[in-house]
């Protein structure tokens, strides 16, 4: 069988065993900055920041940019369109979704992405099948880098999890950036301030 | 300090100019330098083109010739990390290793050896210095662009040593010139453009000379010159800290 | 539907280069293009005062990774089948291609979307399938560009770098029914968004490639800034991911080195915009992974050459290649083109690739962007070595290097060949400033000088 030729060929070939780097530390921005840092590389990537003081805040901007019919989408029970997902829907249903929205574990300052995972989704195709996706971000949660992420993931359970930087998109016609390719044609993050 | 002058094949057959400046410049620096009259060649051409095994000879031909020296020194960033990297010699492989560490290329052999503060040369003219691959990454005569590192540069050290000279500002700094051995035939093609596109970048931010520290580069790029029937004339490093 | 890659089988990177350097103007804009890119890799990279550091972190957690391989994998696969994903191995293209098939014909379906993976371009799935009566959509938007033009992709990251907007236009004219003319690539990036959701919501099966995966938990790590490998996957009641076995990270923490270098090292950017964690299936769906080995083991005992392996496809080495920009992903006549591709390459097949390892000049920029530290320039020597040893160099090449030998091994020789040359070049240089010279194609021959050094030291240092 396959898998005991190739194992076998492996444990033939390969070198003598060498040191596995686990302390990962690196430069991080101070966390002082990693505020005006995340929302720097927000902007930089094609996304928008909307600062908000109360969750709720997101129906106000929901009403003000999406037209009565909209499907609009979100696991978050304090918003007006919280959807009761069962876990147990057909991926395919979700093709008409307009805006989702949200909550999120937490975001990286030096590259403007946010982790989510399927328990926040409500199903895992609708950050990807809306055409406009919201992210809820609270201030606090922001951190400086990928290595303090995986601090903070440590051995969470999950079936799936992504990190989402901003609205899909594409430099394969030339070179020239296209926000809006299969995924998301627009990332609105809504940034929760901490109290001072 | 007995110094060995190494002179690379094709500079001598073909652009004696070079090894007669680099042997003035370090007589005029006080080095005792040395002329081993029987040497040939590095083994370089035979070796990057997959014929190591065929180097044998030119290997021990070196050795016979430099081993003795406290220094080898040669105007030429590939040769001398062609002999660096593949110097051997099965029956004398101690002195082949010796040799390996002491072997300069020259700049190199200015600013860490000598070093040289204060060159007597005036060049009053806009010079372009081509970077040679092998010298820049290879040697590591000065930063690379690739890298995050603090910048430095070797051979212009030397250069703003030079009176009157002005080193032109180059819109893509170290991308290779395209000569490789016999890659400027196997592959004329890619060679050729890519000789056209750095003589370009050259004329186009002003030049009138360019400079590098291996010939192979310069006589690459002075027959695309030529051919263009441009003015701007090559001129080794040695020969611009030589002049004046 | 003919094998893509056979358009330029036996027909070498020389003969090929020399093609697409007929359209000089051309040659200027992928050149151009190609070096923008790489000019926003070194802003991102630069922009991070640690980069060095993170690259030789990189290339010790790759080292790793290739010295313990076979426990990494045993892990692996133990974890991945307790979170419910059924693993598979082949050992080559063959099998792979056979086991993909058998997992959709088993569920009676006949169409899949796919989204990037250069492990299946090099196992030359999409013919496979496509002869046994699949029909598959790429849905990476390069990739389905190419896929309607019937070419391989020309780069491992930016699949139609080699095409103009002009030229996607048409082909999208005539398969997607856009208005002949129309190049905006705003609106064709539209076209291409409606056209492949159609194929997304239609198709029960998804393909797609594996950036990452982690033995520790089981999960693997797909990196896309489109979003299809997950409108893929997520909509599909299969979902097949092809791996070679050399993507193994250890442990999950691992990732945030790579995936800090993989995209600035690609494109410049951060990040990508998803980096989507695969750990189980979806309720009710099938989730696939097949673990491919097509040479890998071999290439890994290899000693001068495994560290091929630690390649992550980010596709810098390409972007930085003088070469590549000059010749085209095309003239490598490979999967996979470029710098790696050429130490990847001789392994698979020594004879069809041996002129690869030669298409460069040794400058050692690719071994300076690579984010894992392959030295894949000192590869590209030692190739030459290897590919000499094994016979597959020309006779005629072989002769002029003995000749070469026998003129430098001996100083009398050496000074006699000189003069001869020099001599030739003074007073019958129509022997040698002719098109037989392919020095002369596009370079004049050098000035004779008078006397060589050697007779100049002569006559100057009694």
């Amino acid at each position: 069988m396959s898998r005991a030729a190739i194992l076998s060929a492996i444990l033939n070939n390969q070198p003598q065993t060498t040191t596995l780097p686990e302390d990962l530390q690196f430069d991080s921005p101070a966390k002082s900055v990693v505020t005006d840092k995340f929302v720097q590389m927000i902007n930089f990537i094609g996304g928008r920041v909307v600062i908000i003081h109360k969750v709720e805040d997101i129906n106000l901007y929901a009403l003000e940019h999406y037209p009565p019919g909209a499907r609009l989408l979100s696991p978050m029970q304090a918003l007006d369109f919280y959807t009761p997902f069962t876990g147990e829907e057909d991926p395919h249903e979700f093709v008409n979704a307009e805006l989702a929205v949200f909550e999120t574990h937490f975001a990286v300052a030096e590259n403007g992405a946010v982790w989510v995972t399927e328990d926040k989704m409500g199903a895992r195709v609708l950050p990807f099948i809306t055409q406009h996706l919201g992210m809820l971000v609270r201030e606090e949660n922001i951190v400086a880098t990928m290595h303090d992420a995986y601090s903070v993931i440590g051995n969470a359970d999950y079936g799936f999890g992504t990190f989402i930087a901003g609205p899909s998109k594409t430099a394969d016609i030339e070179q020239s950036l296209v926000l809006g390719a299969h995924g998301a044609r627009s990332m609105t993050i809504f940034l929760l301030k901490s109290e001072i | 300090m007995r110094v060995g002058l190494f002179v690379p094949c094709y500079v001598d057959q073909f652009y004696p100019n070079a090894a007669i400046a680099t042997l003035k410049l370090l007589q005029k620096l006080g080095v005792d330098v040395h002329y081993p009259t029987n040497q040939t060649c590095c083994g370089q051409p035979m070796a990057n083109s997959g014929y190591e095994h065929l180097t044998k000879n030119c290997n021990s031909l070196f050795i016979e010739n430099f081993a003795a020296f406290d220094y080898i020194v040669s105007p030429s960033g590939s040769c001398v990390l062609h002999i660096k990297d593949h110097l051997h010699d099965e029956k004398r492989e101690g002195d082949a290793q010796g040799i390996r560490k002491k072997v300069y290329e020259l700049v190199e052999f200015l600013t860490d050896v000598l070093k040289v503060e204060k060159i007597t040369a005036a060049f009053p003219h806009k010079v372009g210095l081509h970077q040679s691959c092998h010298g820049q990454r290879g040697l590591h005569l000065s930063s690379m662009t690739e890298l995050v590192d603090q910048p430095f540069s070797k051979p212009m050290q030397l250069l703003k040593q030079v009176q009157g000279l002005e080193i032109i500002e180059l819109t893509r700094p170290d991308e290779c010139c395209g000569f490789g051995g016999t890659f400027c035939v196997a592959e004329e093609a890619v060679s050729a453009k890519m000789g056209k596109d750095r003589v370009e970048d050259h004329l186009m931010n002003g030049a009138e000379f360019i400079t590098a520290a291996d010939m192979s580069c310069l006589m690459h790029m002075e027959g695309i010159l030529k051919r263009k029937k441009s003015n701007v004339k090559v001129l080794h490093i040695a020969e611009i800290l030589n002049a004046g | 539907m003919r094998d893509r890659m056979s358009t330029t089988s036996g027909i070498k990177h020389a003969e090929l280069s020399d093609i697409f350097n007929k359209d000089e103007e051309r040659v200027n804009w992928h050149d151009d293009t190609l070096w923008w890119i790489r000019a926003k890799r070194d802003k991102a990279a630069h922009g991070i005062s640690e980069w060095e550091l993170l690259r030789e972190t990189a290339s010790q957690i790759k080292n790793n990774v290739l010295s313990n391989l076979h426990d990494y994998l045993i892990e692996f696969e133990s974890k991945a089948q307790a979170n419910g994903i059924i693993v598979h191995w082949a050992a080559n293209a063959e099998e792979h291609n056979k086991i993909v098939l058998s997992l959709l014909k088993g569920k009676g379906i006949n169409q899949m979307v796919k989204s990037k993976s250069m492990l299946t371009e090099e196992c030359h799935l999409n013919e496979y399938l496509e002869r046994n009566g699949i029909d598959v959509i790429d849905s990476d938007l390069g990739e389905r560009i190419v896929q309607l033009a019937k070419e391989p992709p020309s780069h491992i990251v930016l699949p139609c770098i080699h095409k103009k907007k002009e030229e996607i236009g048409q082909l999208f004219h005539e398969h997607l029914g856009t208005a002949e003319g129309v190049s905006d690539p705003q609106v064709l990036t539209e076209t291409a968004r409606i056209h492949l959701r159609e194929t997304f919501l239609t198709r029960r099966s998804a393909l797609t490639g594996v950036n990452f995966a982690i033995a520790e938990t089981g999960e693997f790590v797909v990196c896309t800034n489109e979003g299809n490998a997950d409108m893929g996957a997520h909509l599909a009641d299969i979902h097949i991911a092809s791996m070679g076995i050399e993507k193994l990270l250890p442990k999950k923490k691992h990732l945030s080195v790579f995936l800090r270098l993989l995209t600035r090292s690609a494109t410049g950017q951060p990040i990508t915009t998803y980096s989507s964690h695969f750990k189980k299936p979806r309720k009710g769906q099938e989730m696939h992974i097949v673990l491919v080995d097509n040479g890998r083991s071999v290439q890994l005992g290899r000693e001068s050459f495994r560290n091929s392996l630690k390649c992550i496809r980010c596709g810098a080495c390409m972007n930085t290649c003088p070469v590549y920009r000059r010749s085209g992903g095309h003239s490598y006549h490979n999967a996979i083109a470029g710098p790696i591709g050429a130490i990847l390459a001789p392994n698979l097949d020594m004879k069809e690739y041996a002129d690869l390892p030669f298409a460069s000049t040794l400058c050692g920029s690719c071994t300076n962007v690579c984010p894992v530290k392959i030295d894949i320039h000192d590869q590209l020597y030692k190739w030459r070595q290897v590919i000499v040893k094994e016979g597959h160099s020309p006779a005629a090449k072989t002769i002029a290097m003995k000749v070469m030998d026998f003129t430098l091994s001996s100083p009398t020789r050496f000074k006699l060949a000189g003069k001869i040359g020099r001599w030739t070049l003074k007073n019958a240089p129509f022997t040698v400033n002719n098109q037989l010279n392919l020095w002369f194609k596009n370079r004049e021959m050098p000035t004779p000088p008078k006397e060589s050094f050697s007779e100049w030291f002569k006559k100057n240092n009694k």
